[in-house]
């Protein structure tokens, strides 16, 4: 195989690499804000000009160079695996690599409203890098590869958070982020390199090969419980979830937005490959009564904790972006459940659940930034009286919260049919019923703070305005209108689910 | 099919169209739309009755089926049957009339009647769905609505009574979830038509048919669940009380009919009795409560309480014509309730401003408000089980059904209905027949307080047409039942838990 035939089929990954650095270089180029001092009213309006016009420029250039690069990957052949299968292309990394990017699309387009980012070029380039962190690490079954995959959207995700250096909450994430998810690839690679020294190879359907003909040995098991620690650090499991709360609320939104979407369905596809091609021979059971030691018991508990904690948790919380967090900690449990019940249709459930999700979240992050643009926080109290300063925001808003609560017509409530109906099929003899009675447990405790939210969305009456009122901004058309796209997907979801379900249960191998 | 029958899709569609209209057009249209939306709607309904041959309606009859999302085996698929065209009828009727009731809500206009459409509409797919996935998703999607409608425009401690319906709700949808599910998974379809004539293993009836059936009796304020239903109807604003007492209680008992009873008929013949015990507490227990109550929207709360404790009943006692009479008791009670309350919160209490009965004692209503007085007479004698009146032939139906299978449960039934007349009638006569003399003090007190407040204030056209409209129709019933039972019974008498 030529080296250009190689390039062809690494053609997406390299066109988002080649815009990251061209957005790098139009950042460097044009208005650098001077003034490195706090955000102050002393700071003179042509700067702030300066920024939002290379914004502008840099998110288009930005989203040009993501929407070429879907229009590459649909050029890609159905079936390869250039690199010796370092690399390899199916249907479903295909399909995922489509999803990452669109999702990293409308993160792009979110970061045009955001004014904290003084240095807009070097984000968007932090933010095509990761975007090919997510595409290696759909894109391979190795897990050297999947490594480093891992690697490169941690070490973005985590310069990402840490980039509003005005915000001292902003570095806090940053750091605890950084922590944990180093920890977590500590955590990860020694798991790796437990099974490649069992099994002999990192490919992961050579692995699994080798791991059937080898009986359970506390070693293995060791690898195994490893890996899947530092995954359960990726998708912020409890009790893995730690950093969650505060990278959320602390990082300059489109950042949240991206690590809550983007970043947990790549992390979601690695890690059901991980498990149901590499592990396959270590399955287990996790029915009532009748649990076989394997990953998948290991994934239930975590699943059902997460469940439990994050949405208790949530309760208290009166921050809506760490809400959204805890809720993110709940939903990575349901999600998880469609891999405990471990066969295609639970893996392709799982993957509709966390697409929608990823849908669901950017689209909130997409109003969080609005209100907190407009009122200068993120609290309950910020978004009180929203229907009647923005009835399109607030409406938006009630859609996604909605369709994380699971209410129909919205994607969420066909997600949650769809996993936990795969995961009582699953079992024999109803042996999930628990694990689903928890999780239905646990949406009938979201609800009342999704509710809350919208309470003081709809019913309460809006604060005194503070200072930075409407009126002196540009209305940020463009994010109203992604939102206003998001939501309309969310509920095109819903009521057409077979529109994303039949492409994912056909790609599942 | 006739065409006549299979146009009562309609609904549903007319209804979601007129909500989205709602959402894009400027207020000054919001009632009209609203008004026209369920008269359509309520036409299509009246058309099929007409129609609609009563053989076609003997079963349940597909009137649409597309598949929807054919890898899971889900298919939106419509079907009608007597019980449901009943259940149309009555939500139509209700729909009508508590727009005509919320003639003059000014606030939010638009928001109001867009949420007030979304139940409805809900409503009649529930009624109307023959899959299981597609009636769940109606089933859940009335639920936020309630909140909205009771949170944004309720009264007295209205976030707190809308939050306590909105989780009693999601709780019942809860149990609902893993009932459906099971049957589901294990009989591998969502159409009722098939999955009623699966065979689940009694085992599996045994705990999954009390899960369904306690899920949807959740809604349908099955003691001791019900507490939400006299919050949620005090705090709810005029319509949202007449829609949840008038309809959405419904679902609750409807749903436990076709999906609970019809799917696992073991299992509900193990439970039957309990339901029966727990129906037969609550009319007693509701009605003892509302005699004490002072507050006159939680008099008529506990008296829906207790009303829907017959449908239960009727339902538990698993004879043709007993679970006949609890259908048509849905139908019934549907309309006396959306008419009690319209009295209750429209024409006295936006007039007084006070629901207080001893305060109401004071101010002789029946002489300032003579319309109203005669509309809440005929309620209260629909509602007590006059003769003449739909709530008789009901709950007389309902009552010589289960005398063969419950006979003691009768008999104390019986004794409670003496305690529905005793607290009808108190209620009637405290507030529009007191004879206190008329407490000066306090009518200044409140001239003071609300400068629009004017007792002599007329009924308006739309208030006297709404409530002419509930009037009339349980008075057609009371005297003709047989234009629903007949097409009740076959559609009763086809289930197989009878069998």
């Amino acid at each position: 195989m030529s080296y250009l035939e190689l390039l062809k089929l690494a053609l997406p990954e390299t066109i988002v690499v080649i815009t990251a650095l061209a957005v790098l270089s139009i950042g460097l180029g044009t208005g650098r804000v001077k003034s490195t001092a706090t955000v102050s009213t002393a700071k003179p309006a042509q700067s702030a000009n300066d920024t939002s016009t290379a914004t502008g420029i840099c998110s288009a250039v930005a989203a040009l160079g993501l929407a070429i690069a879907i229009g590459a990957v649909l050029m890609l052949p159905r079936n390869a695996t250039p690199f010796g299968g370092m690399i390899v292309i199916t249907p479903l990394t295909l399909l995922f690599k489509i999803i990452c990017i669109a999702l990293a699309f409308f993160t792009v387009l979110l970061t045009t409203s955001e004014k904290s980012l003084r240095h807009p070029g070097e984000y968007l380039a932090l933010v095509l890098f990761a975007t090919v962190g997510l595409m290696l690490l759909v894109g391979s079954e190795e897990l050297l590869m999947i490594f480093i995959g891992l690697e490169l959207l941690g070490l973005s995700l985590y310069v990402m958070t840490a980039f509003d250096k005005t915000d001292v909450r902003s570095a806090e994430a940053g750091l605890k982020y950084f922590l944990f998810g180093s920890t977590s690839s500590a955590f990860t690679l020694f798991g790796i390199s437990l099974i490649y020294g069992m099994s002999g190879t990192t490919s992961l359907a050579a692995v699994s090969e080798k791991l059937a003909t080898v009986s359970v040995q506390p070693l293995l098991a060791v690898g195994i419980v490893m890996t899947l620690i530092g995954f359960a650090f990726k998708i912020a499991a409890a009790p893995f979830h730690l950093w969650a709360p505060d990278a959320y609320q602390g990082a300059p939104v489109p950042s949240s937005a991206f690590i809550a979407s983007a970043s947990k369905v790549a992390s979601f596809v690695v890690l059901g490959k991980i498990v149901l091609v590499g592990f396959a021979p270590f399955h287990g059971s996790a029915a009532w009564h009748a649990m076989v030691a394997g990953w998948s018991p290991v994934l239930a508990a975590l699943a059902a904790l997460s469940i439990l904690l994050g949405n208790l948790v949530a309760l208290a919380q009166s921050n809506v972006r760490r809400l959204l967090a805890y809720s993110a900690v709940a939903h990575a449990g349901y999600t998880l459940i469609g891999l405990v019940s471990g066969d295609r249709t639970g893996f392709s459930a799982a993957l509709f659940y966390a697409t929608i999700y990823a849908i669901t979240l950017v689209g909130a992050f997409g109003v969080v930034a609005m209100v907190r643009r407009e009122t200068g926080g993120d609290d309950f109290s910020n978004f009180a009286g929203l229907s009647s300063r923005s009835p399109l925001l607030a409406g938006c808003m009630s859609v996604f919260l909605l369709s994380l609560a699971g209410i129909p017509p919205l994607a969420g409530f066909f997600g949650k049919f769809y996993l936990f109906s795969v995961a009582l099929r699953a079992g024999a003899n109803h042996g999930l019923l628990w694990l689903v009675a928890v999780a239905l447990l646990g949406s009938f405790i979201s609800l009342y703070y999704y509710l809350m939210v919208l309470k003081a969305i709809f019913v309460d009456e809006p604060v005194l305005a503070s200072p930075r009122q409407v009126g002196v901004l540009p209305p940020a058309l463009l994010t109203r209108a992604t939102v206003a796209v998001l939501a309309a997907t969310v509920l095109l979801l819903g009521i057409t689910p077979e529109i994303l379900a039949a492409p994912i249960l056909a790609a599942v191998p | 099919m006739g065409w006549a029958t299979r146009m009562i899709a309609w609904t549903i569609y007319i209804t979601f169209t007129g909500a989205v209209l709602l959402l894009l057009l400027p207020r000054a249209f919001a009632r009209w739309i609203a008004l026209l939306t369920t008269i359509a709607g309520l036409g299509l309904g009246l058309i099929a009755l007409v129609r609609t041959p009563i053989s076609d309606v003997a079963h349940f009859t597909t009137i649409v089926r597309v598949p929807w999302v054919p890898a899971l085996g889900m298919n939106y698929h419509l079907a009608i049957d007597g019980i449901s065209l009943t259940m149309v009828l009555v939500t139509g009727i209700s729909a009508v009339s508590t727009v005509l009731f919320s003639w003059d809500v000014e606030h939010r206009q638009n928001e109001f009647f867009f949420w007030l459409l979304l139940v409805v509409a809900g409503c009649y797919g529930v009624f109307l769905s023959a899959d299981l996935f597609l009636f769940f998703a109606f089933y859940e999607l009335v639920i936020v609505p309630k909140y909205f409608l009771i949170a944004v425009f309720g009264s007295t401690n209205k976030e707190y009574g809308a939050m306590k319906l909105t989780l009693y709700s999601f709780f019942g949808g809860m149990l609902v979830f893993i009932g459906i599910l099971t049957g589901y998974v294990t009989a591998g379809s969502l159409d009722l038509n098939q999955l009623s004539q699966f065979q689940f293993s009694p085992q599996l009836q045994s705990w999954a048919f009390p899960v369904l059936f306690l899920g949807f009796a959740v809604l349908a304020g099955i003691w001791p669940l019900h507490t939400w239903a006299p919050t949620g109807h005090v705090a709810a604003p005029t319509a949202g009380s007449m829609l949840l007492a008038g309809i959405v209680m419904k679902l609750g008992s409807y749903a436990g009919l076709r999906v609970a009873m019809n799917l696992f008929p073991q299992g509900f013949q193990m439970w039957s009795k309990w339901i029966v015990f727990l129906a037969v507490v609550g009319i007693v227990y509701a009605a003892a409560v509302a005699l004490r109550q002072r507050d006159l929207k939680f008099v008529i709360g506990y008296s829906s309480v207790s009303h829907m404790g017959f449908v239960l009943l009727g339902l538990g006692a698993a004879t043709a014509l007993s679970v006949s009479g609890a259908v048509l008791q849905m139908f019934s009670h549907g309309v006396i309730a959306a008419l009690l309350f319209a009295v209750a919160g429209r024409m006295i209490y936006r007039r007084t401003h006070t629901r207080d009965l001893d305060a109401l004692a004071g101010l002789n209503l029946g002489r300032a408000l003579p319309f109203a007085a005669f509309t809440f007479v005929i309620a209260a004698a629909a509602s007590m089980g006059i003769p003449g009146f739909s709530g008789f032939a009901a709950e007389i139906t309902i009552l010589i059904g289960a005398s063969k299978t419950y006979p003691l449960a009768v008999w104390i039934t019986g004794a409670g209905m003496v305690l529905v007349a005793a607290f009808t009638l108190r209620a009637l006569k405290q507030s529009f027949f007191g004879e206190t003399k008329p407490d000066v003090h306090l009518q200044q007190a409140r001239v003071a307080l609300d400068p629009d407040w004017n007792e002599q204030q007329p009924i308006t056209t739309a208030e006297k047409c709404g409530a002419c409209l509930l009037m009339f129709t349980t008075f057609v019933v009371g005297v003709y039942p047989k234009l629903l039972l007949d097409r009740i019974m076959p559609a009763v008498e086809a289930m197989r838990f009878l069998k």
